[in-house]
C-alpha cells in the first residue's frame, strides 16, 4: 500500500507548474542554463545572475527522437535528453541560453559534441579519479573556466561576493534536503520515500521568488508531524546505482504498492550527492572543485568511497536490503555492481538485488516478479 | 486440513496437493497453459475438487506467472520463494536451484532451506525453454521427439542467442544440409551456454555453495542434466517432482 495524500502534487505536475514561472522569468530578463548532472557547480551560474535548470530525460519522451542520431544501445537518460532537445519537446531547453555540462560517461560527453549544434555547451573537464595527480587542481582550473565562459556569454562580472552568497545559498538547501531526507531515518518512516523523493526532486524547478529553504524546512515538519497508521513492519529498502528519476513509478511506486518501504536513495538523487557542503572561507573557487570532486559516481576510478558511504548509510536508515538500478547501457554502474553486491551481501549481511531496466513499460511484469520475490526474501522468517 | 499449490507459468500449469503434515505429496496435475489463465485455474479448481476433499478443507496458494488470474487462491506468492522452498523440499536446504522455465529462467541460491539471492534471465527468451519449442517448431518435431533427435546428433555451435536470429543461423544449417539430429543437440548447447553463464554469476558449482538442483520441465530430459552438469564442472541433480518445484513450494508456504 502506498498512502499519498490527497492534494499529491505528482513530480509531472510539480514540473509543468514550473513552466510558466521560469517563462516569467525569462520575460524579466533572467538567463537560463541548463545542466544535466550533478557534478555541474550551481553556484556559479546562480554568481552569473541566472537560473541552473535540470535536463535529464526522465521518461520514454524523445528517444525515439534520438535514435534517429544515437545508437540504440546507449543509455535511455543520454537518448531521452538528447531528444527532447532535438526534437524541441523540453521548454525547459527551449529557455536554456546555454548549457553546462560535465565529461562524466563516455555516452554523455560524446552526446554533448552533437548538442552543442543545438546550443552553446560548456564542458568541464572532470577528472577520472579522485586520487589522480593533479586531479584538484584541473578541476578547480574547470571552475575558474567555467566561470569565465559564463562571463562571456552573460556579459556579467562574477565577483567573490556573488560566488560566496551563491556557495551560502545552496549549501542551506542542501542541508534542508538532507534534513528532509533524514526524515525516512523513522522506524517506521512517517512518509512514503516515493513522497519524499517526489518533493526532494522537484527543488530542482523552484524559480519563484519565494524561499525556497523556508518552504522545505515547512514540508519536512509536516513530514514529521505526520502518523502512517499502515506502516507496520514493511521492509526499508535502500536504492542506489543510476539515477531512478526515469523509473519512479516502475520501480519506486510498485516497491512501496507491493509492501516495501523506500527509505533511502544512494544515488544523485539522495543524500549521497547532497551532504558534501562547499567551504564557506576559503577561496571559492578551490572549495566549488573539493565540494564536487566527492561525489560518488562511478564514472570515477576507484569509487570505494561510494562504498564507505553505503556502509554508513545502511545503518543510519535502518535498511533491510539494497536494490541496485542499472539502466540499460550504462557500463560504469553495470560493472561496478558487482562490488555493490560483494559489499552488501558479504559484508553488511543483506539481501541486494540488481533490476537492469530503462524507461519503458515493456519489462513492468519482470520488475514486478523481482520485486515481490525480493520483499518475500527480506520478510521470511 | 490439506495443502493445495497450484502454479501457473507461461507454458504448463502445475498443481499439487498435499497432506496435513505437508510431508507427502498426494496428487499432482499438468496440464498447458493454455491461453486463457482463469479457465485453467478453474480447470485446476475441478482436478482439485475431484480428490474427494471439500473446498474448505483445502488452502490453496497461487505462484507462477499467471497466480493472479486465480480467484480462489487464499494466498499468493512469487514464483521465485516457491521454487525455492520446493526444492529445498525436494534436494535439501543447500542448493543452487536452476529452474528453467518457458519464458524465465532463474537461478535460486538457499541456504538453510531460505532464499538468499536470485537472478533471472533478462527480457528475452534465450536461454528458457521458449527457445527450444521455437527450435523444434522449426524443425518440424514435437518437444519429446527433439531430444530424443539430439541424444543421437553431433555437437554444433549454434552461435545466435537471440531466439529470432538463431532460428534464421537453423533454417540457413538446414539449406547447408545439416542433419536435424546435429541441429536439435546444437539449440540444447546454446540453452546450456546462456544458463550457465547466469547460474555462474551466482557461483554456481564453486567450492562452498551447494548442489546444483534442477528443476522446471527439463527435470526429466537426460540430455540436458548431462550436458549442464558438463559445462558447470559440476554434478547437477534433480527429482522426479522437480517439474512440481514451484506448486510444492506454494503449498508448503500455506498458512
Amino acid at each position: 500500500m502506498l498512502s499519498l495524500p490527497k492534494n499529491f502534487e505528482t513530480f509531472d505536475e510539480k514540473r509543468k507548474a514550473s513552466f510558466m514561472a521560469l517563462y516569467e522569468a525569462k520575460q524579466r530578463g533572467k538567463k537560463v542554463v541548463g545542466t544535466f548532472c550533478s557534478y555541474t557547480p550551481t553556484e556559479l551560474i546562480y554568481a552569473a545572475g541566472a537560473i541552473p535548470v535540470g535536463l535529464c530525460g526522465k521518461s520514454e519522451q524523445g528517444i525515439a527522437e534520438a535514435e534517429t542520431v544515437l545508437p540504440k544501445t546507449l543509455c535511455p537518460l543520454i537518448k531521452a535528453s538528447y531528444g527532447m532537445a532535438l526534437s524541441d519537446q523540453c521548454p525547459y531547453f527551449f529557455f536554456s541560453d546555454g548549457i553546462m555540462a560535465e565529461t562524466t560517461c563516455d555516452g554523455k560527453k560524446k552526446m554533448y559534441e552533437l548538442m552543442n549544434a543545438l546550443k552553446p555547451v560548456h564542458v568541464l573537464n572532470l577528472p577520472q579519479g579522485r586520487d589522480q595527480a593533479m586531479a584538484l587542481d584541473s578541476w578547480t582550473g574547470e571552475m575558474h573556466a567555467a566561470a569565465h565562459w559564463l562571463e562571456d556569454l552573460f556579459d556579467v562580472k562574477i565577483t567573490d561576493e556573488k560566488l560566496h552568497d551563491a556557495i551560502v545559498y545552496r549549501n542551506r538547501v542542501r542541508r534542508a534536503l538532507v534534513a528532509l531526507y533524514e526524515v525516512a531515518k523513522a522506524r517506521p518512516s512517517p512518509v512514503s520515500g516515493y513522497e519524499i523523493s517526489t518533493v526532494a526532486e522537484s527543488v530542482d524547478f523552484h524559480f519563484t521568488d519565494d524561499d525556497l529553504v523556508e518552504k522545505i524546512e515547512k514540508i519536512t515538519r509536516d513530514f514529521k508531524a505526520r502518523v502512517r497508521e499502515d506502516a507496520g513492519n514493511r521492509p526499508r529498502v535502500l536504492i542506489t546505482g543510476c539515477p531512478t528519476a526515469g523509473v519512479r513509478e516502475k520501480v519506486i511506486r510498485r516497491l512501496e504498492e507491493m509492501g516495501a518501504d523506500y527509505v533511502c536513495a544512494d544515488n544523485c538523487s539522495g543524500p549521497r550527492a547532497q551532504k558534501f557542503m562547499v567551504d564557506e572561507t576559503g577561496d571559492p573557487y578551490r572549495a566549488l572543485a573539493e565540494r564536487y570532486l566527492k561525489i560518488n559516481c562511478s564514472v570515477m576510478t576507484p569509487n570505494t568511497s561510494r562504498f564507505d558511504d553505503l556502509r554508513h548509510l545502511v545503518p543510519d536508515y535502518q535498511v533491510d536490503g539494497v536494490i541496485e538500478v542499472v539502466l540499460h547501457g550504462c557500463h560504469t554502474f553495470a560493472v561496478e555492481a558487482w562490488n555493490t553486491m560483494k559489499v552488501v551481501q558479504e559484508e553488511l549481511g543483506l539481501p541486494y538485488l540488481r533490476l537492469d531496466t530503462d524507461f519503458s513499460k515493456a519489462d513492468q511484469g519482470q520488475i514486478e516478479t523481482r520485486l515481490g520475490a525480493f520483499i518475500e526474501m527480506m520478510t521470511a522468517a | 486440513m490439506f495443502y493445495a499449490g497450484i502454479d501457473i507459468g507461461s507454458t504448463a500449469a502445475k498443481a499439487v496437493l498435499m497432506n496435513g503434515a505437508k510431508d507427502e505429496v498426494l496428487a499432482r496435475k499438468l496440464m498447458p497453459s493454455g491461453w486463457n489463465s482463469r479457465e485453467t485455474a478453474e480447470e485446476l479448481l475441478q482436478w482439485l475438487l475431484s480428490l474427494g476433499h471439500e473446498r474448505e478443507e483445502i488452502h490453496v496458494t497461487a505462484t507462477g506467472y499467471g497466480r493472479v488470474s486465480v480467484p480462489y487462491a487464499d494466498s499468493t506468492l512469487t514464483e521465485i520463494t516457491c521454487h525455492g522452498k520446493g526444492a529445498a523440499f525436494l534436494g535439501g536446504n543447500d542448493l543452487t536451484v536452476i529452474d528453467i522455465g518457458g519464458q524465465d529462467t532463474k537461478i535460486i541460491v538457499l541456504k538453510n532451506g531460505r532464499v538468499m539471492d536470485f537472478i533471472m534471465n533478462d527480457k528475452c527468451s534465450a536461454g528458457t525453454g521458449k527457445f527450444l519449442e521455437v527450435m523444434a517448431n522449426r524443425l518440424g518435431v514435437t518437444l519429446p521427439e527433439f531430444f530424443a533427435m539430439a541424444e543421437r546428433g553431433k555437437d554444433i555451435t549454434i552461435s545466435s542467442m537471440c531466439t529470432v536470429f538463431a532460428e534464421s543461423e537453423i533454417v540457413s544449417l538446414m539449406g547447408q544440409g545439416t542433419p536435424r539430429e546435429d541441429i536439435a543437440r546444437g539449440a540444447v548447447g546454446s540453452v546450456v551456454v546462456k544458463v550457465v553463464a547466469l547460474a555462474g554469476r551466482k557461483g554456481a558449482g564453486t567450492p562452498g555453495m551447494g548442489d546444483c538442483f534442477l528443476t522446471g520441465g527439463f527435470c526429466e530430459t537426460p540430455l540436458m542434466i548431462h550436458k549442464l552438469s558438463g559445462a558447470l564442472g559440476a554434478g547437477v541433480r534433480t527429482h522426479p517432482d522437480a517439474r512440481f518445484a514451484g506448486a510444492i513450494g506454494a503449498a508448503l508456504l500455506g498458512k
